[in-house]
C-alpha cells in the first residue's frame, strides 16, 4: 500500500509543479465590448504560445460599465486587473496621478501615430499603447447627393453641409438630410459638437480656464447645430445617439451622418440597405484650419497596482506590435487589422486596398489632441479635455443642449446656463480663483 | 340587469388587466423576439415585429463567447445563498419586533427601511475599501453578504408584517407547554408563517438575481453572475442589438420560469395586509 500511495502522491506533487511552472501568471484583463477586441481574444493562443508561463483571463464590459468600474478599481488600488483597455480621455489623467506604469517594451514605438501617441505620453512617458483607433468623418448618400444636383468634395465646409441636408431632405418621405448625434452625455452629443466647435473657432476654456459658452463662437456653433438640425434633422433626434443614426442611415433615412470612422463598415456592411450607394468625406470645416473631426483611441495600459507587471508589458507590447497585425491580416483578412495606430500599417500596399483606409488615415491626422483649437487652449484633448472634471460637466452641458435641440429652451437660454454651470463647477475645483 | 352590469364589468376589468400586463410584460417580449433576429433585422426601421428570417445564430455566438453556465451558477449561489442567510437573521428580527415590541421597534423598523434610501453609488469606495482590505473582491462570500444586508430591511418588513398577522396567544400557549425560544421560533412560529417566509424568499431571490449595481462593481470574474454576462454584450457604438437581447434572454430565463410558477405566492406575499 505505501507504494502505491507514494506514488500518487508523487504523480499529484508532479502534476500540481507542472502546472504551476506553465501556468505560473494569471493576468486579467479588461476590455470593452468592440469587435477589435473580441477578434484578439480569439487570436490569443499565438501570445500564449510564445509566453508558456502567462495565462490570460479577460473580462469583456459595456464601455460605461468598464469605465467606472476600472476607475474605482485604480483609485482604489483595488488590483483586480493587470491590463486595462482605456480610452484617451484617461491616459493623461491618470498618467499624471500616477495611477498608470510606463510601458518600456511597446514593439517600435516611433511607429505610431503622432496624432496618437500625442495623447497617450505624459511627462514623454508613454503610458498606454493604442490597440485601435479612430476619428470621425461624413458617410453620405451618393444617390440622394445627386438627385439634389450636388458634389460632395473630398473635404467640404460646414456651410456646404448645410446646403446639401436641406436639399436632401423629403420629410414627406422620411427622407432626413443629416443626422447627427443629439442623446446627451460628454461622450455623446458633446463629442460631437465639441469637435464641431473646434472648427467654428470655439474652445472650451480659455488659458485661465475660464468657460467661453458666452463667446460668439460657442454662439456660432450651436446656433448652426440647431438650425441644421430644425431644417434637415430626423425627429426626435435628441435621444439619437450612435447606435440610433446608424439605424437609421442603414434604413436609407438619412441623407449624410457625421460620426465615428467605424461606422464606416456598418453602413457598408450587409446589414445595410444602402451598402451600395455611401460615400465618404473628410469632417466639415469653416476654413479657420481645424476640422470637426474627433480623435479617440483604445489603448491597453497597466495600472499600477498590478503585482504582475513583467507579463503585462509582454502582452501590451504583443497586442499592440506589428507582428499582431500581421496575424490578424493572415488569419482575418486586411480589412479586420485595427486601425488607426501606426504608421507602417498605412504605407502598407495590401491595406490601402481596403476602403476608407486613407480617409481614416487623414481624419485622424488631421486631428491634434495637443493642439485642439484654434485659440490657445491650457487643456489636451480634441473632442473632450482632458481633466477629472470634465466629464462631468460636459454631461451636465449635454443634458442643456439636448434640451435645446428639443426645442425646450433658446440657443441663448442654453448657452447661458452652460456657461454658468461650467463656471461654477470649475470654480469649486479650484480652477478659477 | 344586475347580473348584466357585473358581466360589462367583469369584461372591461379583464381586458384592463391584460393591457396592463402587456405592456409591462412587452419589453421582455420584444427583448425575446429581437434574440432571434439578425443584427440588421434588430435595428430596421420600421421595427419587424413577427415577419423577419428567425435565427438561433446569436444564441450560437453567446455560447461561444462566453462561459455562460459559469456566470449562471454565481447567480444562484448568490441569489440562494444571500436569501438564506438573510431569512436567518430576519425571522428572528422580525419575531422579536411583532411579539416582543419595545419602545423604539416603529422607530427602528423605518430607520431600516432608510437605509433603502440613499444611492448605493454613495457608499461604493467604502465598500470598496472594505472589501479591498479584507481580500473580498471578486469572491462569493463578499457579494453574499452584500445582497444580504442590501435586502434585509425588506425581508424584516415583509416577515414581520406576517408575524404580526399570527395570533401571540398561539405562541403564549407553546410557551405555558414549555418550549424554548428556539422551539417556540422553529416548531410554532415558522409553519404558521410558511407562506409568508416562501414569498418572502421568492423575492428576495428575485431580488438579488436582478441586482446589477454591486454585483458590477464588486466582482470580476470567479464571483461574476450574469448581470456581468449581459454587460459584455452591450457597446455604445456598434451592431450588437441582437446578440444583446440573446444574452439577455438567457440571463431572464432560469428567473422568469421560476417567477412563472412560483407566482401565487409572490401575489398572496406582496398583497398580503394590503386589504384588511
Amino acid at each position: 500500500m505505501k507504494p502505491v500511495f507514494t506514488g500518487v502522491f508523487g504523480a499529484f506533487m508532479f502534476a500540481a509543479l507542472a502546472s504551476t511552472a506553465i501556468a505560473e501568471t494569471k493576468l486579467t484583463i479588461a476590455t470593452v465590448n468592440n469587435g477589435d477586441m473580441i477578434r484578439m481574444q480569439g487570436l490569443t493562443d499565438d501570445f500564449t504560445k510564445a509566453n508558456p508561463d502567462i495565462s490570460l483571463e479577460w473580462v469583456t464590459l459595456e464601455e460605461n460599465v468598464l469605465r467606472e468600474k476600472v476607475t474605482t478599481d485604480i483609485a482604489a488600488k483595488g488590483g483586480q486587473f493587470d491590463v486595462l483597455t482605456i480610452g484617451t480621455y484617461e491616459v493623461p489623467i491618470w498618467g499624471k496621478k500616477g495611477w498608470l506604469v510606463p510601458l518600456t517594451e511597446v514593439d517600435d514605438p516611433a511607429d505610431i501615430l503622432p496624432a496618437i501617441a500625442g495623447g497617450l505620453t505624459v511627462d514623454g512617458k508613454l503610458m498606454a499603447a493604442p490597440f485601435y483607433g479612430e476619428s470621425s468623418m461624413v458617410m453620405y448618400r451618393k444617390d440622394l447627393m445627386e438627385k439634389a444636383g450636388l458634389t460632395m468634395p473630398d473635404a467640404p465646409t460646414w456651410e456646404f453641409i448645410g446646403q446639401a441636408a436641406r436639399a436632401m431632405t423629403d420629410k414627406s418621405a422620411e427622407t432626413y438630410g443629416v443626422c447627427l448625434r443629439g442623446k446627451a452625455g460628454w461622450g455623446e452629443n458633446m463629442a460631437f459638437l465639441t469637435a464641431t466647435s473646434n472648427s467654428f473657432g470655439a474652445r472650451w476654456f480659455d488659458e485661465n480656464w475660464k468657460p467661453q459658452f458666452d463667446q460668439p463662437e460657442w454662439k456660432a456653433t450651436l446656433d448652426y447645430y440647431l438650425s441644421l438640425m430644425a431644417d434637415a434633422g430626423p425627429p426626435g433626434a435628441s435621444s439619437n445617439g450612435f447606435n440610433e443614426n446608424l439605424a437609421l442611415f442603414n434604413s436609407g433615412k438619412c441623407g449624410m451622418w457625421i460620426d465615428a470612422t467605424v461606422a464606416a463598415s456598418f453602413v457598408t456592411g450587409k446589414e445595410s440597405t444602402v451598402a451600395d450607394k455611401v460615400g465618404f468625406a473628410l469632417a466639415p470645416d469653416n476654413g479657420l484650419g481645424k476640422r470637426g473631426n474627433w480623435l479617440w483611441a483604445w489603448s491597453l495600459a497597466i495600472p499600477a497596482g498590478t503585482q504582475k507587471n513583467d507579463a503585462a508589458q509582454k502582452f501590451v507590447s504583443w497586442a499592440t506590435s506589428k507582428q499582431y497585425t500581421a496575424l490578424v491580416a493572415e488569419k482575418e483578412g486586411w480589412a479586420n487589422v485595427p486601425p488607426g495606430t501606426r504608421t507602417s500599417l498605412y504605407e502598407n500596399a495590401e491595406y490601402a486596398k481596403v476602403p476608407f483606409a486613407k480617409m481614416t488615415l487623414d481624419s485622424i491626422n488631421s486631428a491634434d489632441p495637443t493642439k485642439p483649437t484654434v485659440k490657445p487652449v491650457p487643456y489636451v484633448g480634441v473632442q473632450f479635455v482632458a481633466i477629472p472634471e470634465f466629464a462631468g460637466i460636459a454631461t451636465t452641458v449635454g443634458q442643456i443642449f439636448s434640451a435645446a435641440l428639443a426645442g425646450e429652451k433658446t440657443a441663448d437660454e442654453a448657452l447661458a446656463e452652460a456657461q454658468t454651470a461650467a463656471t461654477r463647477e470649475m470654480t469649486k475645483a479650484g480652477y478659477i480663483k | 340587469m344586475a347580473r348584466n352590469v357585473s358581466f360589462r364589468r367583469k369584461l372591461v376589468v379583464t381586458a384592463l388587466a391584460w393591457a396592463i400586463g402587456l405592456l409591462i410584460f412587452f419589453p421582455i417580449l420584444w427583448t425575446i423576439i429581437t434574440s432571434f433576429k439578425s443584427e440588421g433585422d434588430a435595428i430596421a426601421l420600421p421595427p419587424k415585429f413577427l415577419f423577419f428570417d428567425w435565427t438561433l445564430e446569436n444564441y450560437g455566438v453567446v455560447q461561444e463567447r462566453s462561459d455562460y453556465l459559469r456566470f449562471a451558477m454565481n447567480s444562484v449561489m448568490l441569489a440562494l445563498g444571500s436569501t438564506f442567510f438573510a431569512l436567518v437573521i430576519a425571522i428572528p428580527s422580525a419575531w422579536a419586533m411583532a411579539f416582543a415590541p419595545g419602545k423604539r421597534t416603529k422607530d427602528l423598523l423605518m430607520w431600516m427601511l432608510s437605509t433603502k434610501m440613499m444611492p448605493p453609488v454613495g457608499a461604493l469606495i467604502p465598500v470598496y475599501l472594505i472589501f479591498r482590505d479584507f481580500g473580498l473582491l471578486d469572491t462569493r462570500g463578499g457579494i453574499i453578504a452584500v445582497l444580504m444586508l442590501l435586502n434585509l430591511p425588506i425581508i424584516i418588513w415583509m416577515l414581520y408584517t406576517y408575524f404580526k398577522e399570527i395570533p401571540g396567544e398561539i405562541l403564549e400557549a407553546s410557551r405555558m407547554d414549555g418550549a424554548s425560544l428556539g422551539k417556540e421560533l422553529l416548531y410554532v412560529l415558522t409553519p404558521m408563517a410558511i407562506p409568508g417566509i416562501a414569498s418572502t424568499l421568492l423575492l428576495n431571490i428575485i431580488l438579488a438575481w436582478n441586482e446589477a449595481f454591486w454585483t458590477l462593481a464588486l466582482t470580476t470574474k470567479d464571483a461574476a453572475p450574469l448581470t456581468q454576462f449581459i454587460a459584455s454584450y452591450s457597446s455604445p457604438e456598434g451592431l450588437f442589438w441582437a446578440k444583446l437581447s440573446a444574452a439577455s434572454t438567457m440571463a431572464i430565463a432560469p428567473i422568469l420560469v421560476l417567477g412563472w410558477f412560483a407566482q401565487k405566492q409572490l401575489v398572496r406575499g406582496l398583497t398580503f395586509g394590503a386589504v384588511k
